[in-house]
């Protein structure tokens, strides 16, 4: 089996309230093998954006925060490094897509000026020219008909759907380890929602990237993930491999889930009231060897 | 010149400005100004009348041919005059302007974006200069130094940079909140890279366009200055201090105060025609 490239040990997380410490996270624990798409599933609040945030750095630094257990990246442990240690991880090892493709591109440069900025990170040398080769390669990977005019447009010129894909292509510009999706293409319509993650599947599969995707759609969750973790009030509820969780779903909340999930438009999970049972322990799917393992 | 400011202010944004009548009005306006400002010696009918010039035996004559502006108390044409004071105005309103917005926007973006102990800092300071009545402060920095064309602009300066800093801040808080600066972080951006450029190109054309409308609003409080005495100091030609000699000889020597407080007034609205075509040329270009 492949090596481990993210874990989560006991992560926990709480917010100081004049009300006294506020906790979100209850101790955490996943894993992301290598080349592995790992889903993240829950319903808001849940804590599973939060989690993103902690293991990109950038919800520690806040004075009301605490954060306890361990987050490591290929063995390095990410809660103890400083700022200008995670920035040098940022975008280079460890890379993201967001859910509004439009508005995390910025209005004043052309998409050829902020895919320079990100590859000049990895490669601070480098040419005008060769920085625009890269991204042009990068444009022709997310299908992307004419990539010499989309390096010089601005993103407001762009439709949502092809900010989606160079967002894709930037986050996948710096071939990084690590790739954190954060509900992609809510923002979008459905048919280019489905279109864009189709893409991002096969584009993280061809360069073995792992993926921690987080997401309230359990349909988009079951094509796209090998593994899933459900999560329920800031704890892990169920976790296993995608087929078998969806064959023999054991915990309540998972099963509340389920049950709620036949929405063509995919629009997210609706209010689940409630539930005493909620609480119970979590359930453990074993895993099935692999046919490598196997052989 | 398209280009460049189609980078600053946004696609379109030059073919929207031009297309303005009031931009136009405005770039002819000023135009016209800065031209016979810096030619002045060239273009003005009696250059020797900018110094220390007397002639008494033409003095305070009215409008005519020779002088179509009339003459001042020493015999000196006021046409020319107000040539050579444009020379002083211009000078001024861009110093003041450049040095307030370097500072202010420098202080506004770092308070705005780092927050904390640099919020507290930097803007309790600046609600205490802005606590202060502008023209009493720039008084007072006249009254401890001596007046001179040099100590003038510090004054007004130093009433002018607390508003680029708060209207910097402002605009740099609500800009450092966009996604785009967060997805810049979280792809590794240096704090450098964020604040100067991600969040200062998206304040920019807010701050030019105050910058254009200050140009005209910094020429009217330099004159205010020295109406009052207190800013350049004669023979040099000001428009601010002829104003305030001629007005002890109205209303029957009117031409002594009415053409240079036109003079003012002719270039203020210059400005102020450029900043707001401006303004709604970037709000139509966002």
């Amino acid at each position: 089996m492949a090596e481990t490239l993210l874990e989560l040990d006991g992560l926990t997380l709480s917010f100081d309230t004049s009300s006294g410490p506020h906790d979100v996270l209850h101790g955490i624990s996943l894993s992301v093998r290598r080349g592995e798409i790992v889903a993240l599933v829950g319903e808001s609040g849940s804590g599973k954006s939060v989690t993103a945030r902690i293991i990109l750095g950038l919800l520690q630094r806040l004075r009301s925060v605490r954060v306890g257990g361990s987050a490591r990246l290929a063995g390095r442990e990410l809660l103890t490094l400083r700022q200008s240690a995670l920035r040098e991880l940022r975008g280079r090892d460890i890379s993201m897509i967001f859910q509004d493709p439009v508005n995390s591109l910025n209005p004043v440069y052309t998409i050829g000026h902020q895919f320079r900025d990100i590859l000049r990170r990895a490669d601070p040398r480098l040419s005008r020219s060769a920085a625009r080769a890269r991204a042009l390669a990068a444009l022709a990977e997310v299908m992307i008909e004419d990539p010499e005019r989309v390096l010089d447009s601005y993103p407001f010129q762009l439709s949502g759907g092809m900010n989606q894909r160079v967002m894709i292509g930037m986050a996948l510009a710096n071939e990084p380890r690590l790739l954190l999706a954060d509900e992609p293409g809510t923002a979008l319509d459905v048919t280019v929602q489905a279109r864009t993650l189709e893409l991002m599947h096969a584009l993280v599969r061809r360069h073995g990237t792992s993926v921690l995707f987080i997401s309230h759609n359990l349909g988009v969750v079951r094509e796209f993930a090998d593994r899933i973790y459900v999560i329920y009030r800031g704890r892990i509820v169920e976790t296993g491999p995608t087929a078998a969780l969806f064959a023999d779903p054991r915990h309540p909340y998972t099963r509340a889930l389920l049950q709620s999930v036949p929405r063509l438009t995919g629009g997210g999970l609706p209010d689940i009231p409630e539930r005493a049972d909620f609480s119970a322990p979590l359930e453990v799917h074993p895993e099935q060897p692999s046919t490598e393992e196997a052989r | 010149m398209g280009a460049f400011f189609d980078r600053i202010f946004g696609v379109d944004s030059w073919y929207r400005f031009r297309r303005d009548p009031l931009g136009r009005i405005g770039l002819l306006i000023v135009g016209l100004v800065v031209l016979a400002a810096a030619f002045a010696p060239l273009v003005a009918p009696y250059p020797e009348h900018a110094g220390a010039f007397i002639d008494f035996g033409n003095a305070n004559a009215a409008p005519s041919a020779g002088n179509i502006m009339g003459t001042d108390m020493m015999g000196r044409d006021i046409f020319s005059r107000i040539l050579f004071g444009y020379r002083i105005s211009l000078g001024m309103a861009v110093m003041v302007v450049s040095i307030a917005a370097c500072v202010g926007v420098s202080l506004g973006l770092v308070a705005g974006y780092f927050g904390g102990i640099w919020d507290m800092l930097v803007m309790r300071v600046t609600d205490m200069f802005l606590a202060v009545p502008p023209l009493v402060l720039a008084m007072a920095v006249m009254g401890l130094l001596a007046p001179t064309l040099t100590n003038a602009m510090l004054a007004v300066t130093v009433m002018w940079w607390p508003w680029y800093t708060r209207l910097a801040y402002n605009l740099s808080r609500s800009v450092a909140r966009e996604g785009y600066v967060l997805a810049a972080e979280i792809m590794g951006a240096s704090r450098r890279h964020l604040l100067f450029r991600e969040i200062l190109p998206n304040i920019l054309p807010t701050m030019m366009t105050k910058m254009a409308l200050d140009l005209g609003f910094v020429i009217l409080i330099a004159s205010s200055l020295s109406f009052l005495g207190l800013g350049v100091q004669p023979p040099t030609p000001d428009l601010g201090s002829m104003v305030a000699e001629g007005a002890q000889y109205l209303p029957d020597s009117w031409w002594l105060v009415a053409f240079p407080a036109l003079a003012i007034l002719f270039v203020v609205l210059g400005f102020n025609f450029i900043g707001d075509a401006l303004r709604s040329a970037i709000e139509q270009s966002r």
